[in-house]
């Protein structure tokens, strides 16, 4: 079988890769804002959750938490599973670890910004929602920039753990292809691909870095 | 009648059990310039921050334009007013911090004329026109598109105080503004200060240029352990009745 061949048996494989990836990302960097407001809130129960949430998915491996979300509903309640649901559990899974790496990335964000930038605010008359949103936030975004790209390489490289529940993305194709062919060539394809996926990454997140570059 | 803007009376604060301000109290009225001198810890800075609702006072009286924003309750701790209220004591004054606490992924311009946009829905071609004529008043028309880590420490201070007078407050308060810069720029912004009092800005100062002070003053304010321990007039300063004031000018200057 030529190279050709194996990359358009894995094209299929490489859009899910990907769907995982941007759906991903399309969730938790909200959610990731809003566990960490919930790890900062005075309020003492909320805060001590998500500190429990933080620690439980940091502290687990993330190819445990996608059988858990995906087997869970049977086990624990009954429910019949699907096939459909077998991405769905993917994206949950992925979503809730991400959400809680980015949650402490945002943490450090926010808390490294200093009370000067929340008084100025607050004697100029900007409300608490209006600071966050026009002052706090954007220099947030700036800091993190590094470690959040740490996290999205990271994550383009962890889509290979959804063939635990069996969704066929581009590592499973991939594996299965070498299997069949007794070939190294489909793994090699397999790794050109994250490569350059992360090169991608790579490059427009410094594009992004250069775009906030205009202040120190 | 003159009309007093700001009466702080009786008012204490501590933190954790550490007394910082001892029933100080203090009124300035409409046109005033006070300065406020003294060692550090003597509780010059928290005055400041009660009077700006950045602290909230324990015990006493806040009143600004005679209107009651912290008064005591039935066990004697201080009660704040609504937030509403609160909202509009604080548009009666600007804050020039030390630090100066410009946003810095704000041009200055933006810095200018994003609170009176954002937050007070004012036309931004006016606001702009309005802060490139304050700008240009203290030498920085040719500052308005730059970035705060563009500028000099003494330059950014001039910016803060234009974005604070951007907003039209009828009193400033300077908390050490030229604490963090050397001689050279600390000139810079003492001018910018005097030509406040020039147009008769309220100005309550708190500082360490014993000559600003006695210079630009209507009355000075020595406070050393959370006390104001004497007021004086700017001409008694260097040559004052008081052997602890002369001991502590003579050592800083």
């Amino acid at each position: 079988m030529d190279i050709g061949s194996i990359i358009g048996q894995l094209t299929d494989g490489m859009v899910t890769s990907i769907l995982i990836f941007l759906l991903t990302l399309l969730f938790s960097l909200p959610l990731g804002l809003l566990v960490a407001f919930g790890r900062m809130s005075k309020n003492k129960i909320l805060s001590t959750v998500m500190q429990v949430y933080i620690s439980v998915l940091r502290g687990t491996p993330l190819m445990l938490q996608l059988m858990v979300v995906f087997f869970g509903p049977f086990y624990l309640f009954g429910i019949k599973i699907t096939t459909s649901y077998r991405f769905v559990a993917v994206i949950i899974g992925f979503v809730l670890n991400y959400a809680a790496y980015f949650a402490e990335i945002y943490r450090g964000g926010i808390e490294s910004i200093s009370r000067g930038q929340y008084e100025a605010a607050d004697l100029l008359g900007y409300s608490k929602t209006q600071t966050f949103i026009r002052i706090i936030f954007p220099q947030v975004v700036k800091r993190i920039l590094p470690a959040t790209t740490n996290e999205i390489i990271t994550l383009v490289k962890d889509t290979s753990l959804a063939f635990v529940i069996a969704v066929s993305e581009m590592f499973t194709q991939a594996k299965a292809i070498a299997a069949a062919q007794a070939s190294m060539v489909p793994f090699i394809v397999a790794a050109v691909f994250y490569y350059v996926f992360n090169l991608l990454v790579a490059f427009g997140m410094n594009r992004v870095e250069k775009a906030f570059s205009y202040y120190d | 009648m003159i009309m007093k803007l700001l009466e702080l009376n009786h008012i204490s604060k501590s933190f954790d059990g550490l007394s910082v301000l001892r029933d100080v109290s203090l009124s300035v009225e409409k046109g005033e310039i006070v300065s406020v001198i003294g060692p550090s810890g003597s509780g010059k800075s928290t005055l400041l921050r009660c009077a700006t609702l950045l602290e909230k006072i324990d015990k006493g009286e806040l009143i600004y334009k005679g209107k009651k924003i912290a008064s005591p309750g039935e066990n004697g701790n201080s009660i704040y007013a609504s937030k509403e209220d609160i909202r509009q004591a604080k548009k009666i004054f600007g804050m020039v911090f030390q630090s100066f606490n410009l946003f810095p992924h704000f041009s200055v311009l933006q810095n200018i004329i994003d609170a009176p946009v954002t937050v007070n829905r004012e036309n931004r071609e006016e606001a702009k026109e309005r802060a490139m004529k304050l700008l240009k008043q203290f030498e920085l028309d040719d500052k308005a598109d730059a970035y705060p880590c563009q500028l000099s420490g003494g330059q950014q201070q001039r910016v803060s105080i234009v974005r604070a007078l951007a907003l039209d407050p009828e009193i400033m308060y300077f908390d050490e503004p030229t604490s963090a810069l050397d001689p050279e720029l600390t000139a810079g912004v003492l001018k910018a200060i005097k030509e406040l009092a020039r147009e008769k800005m309220t100005m309550i100062i708190v500082t360490h240029e014993m000559n600003f002070a006695k210079e630009v003053s209507d009355r000075i304010i020595f406070m050393e352990k959370g006390i104001i321990q004497h007021e004086l007039s700017p001409d008694d300063l260097f040559d004052s009745k008081y052997e602890r004031l002369n001991e502590f000018i003579g050592k800083i200057s």
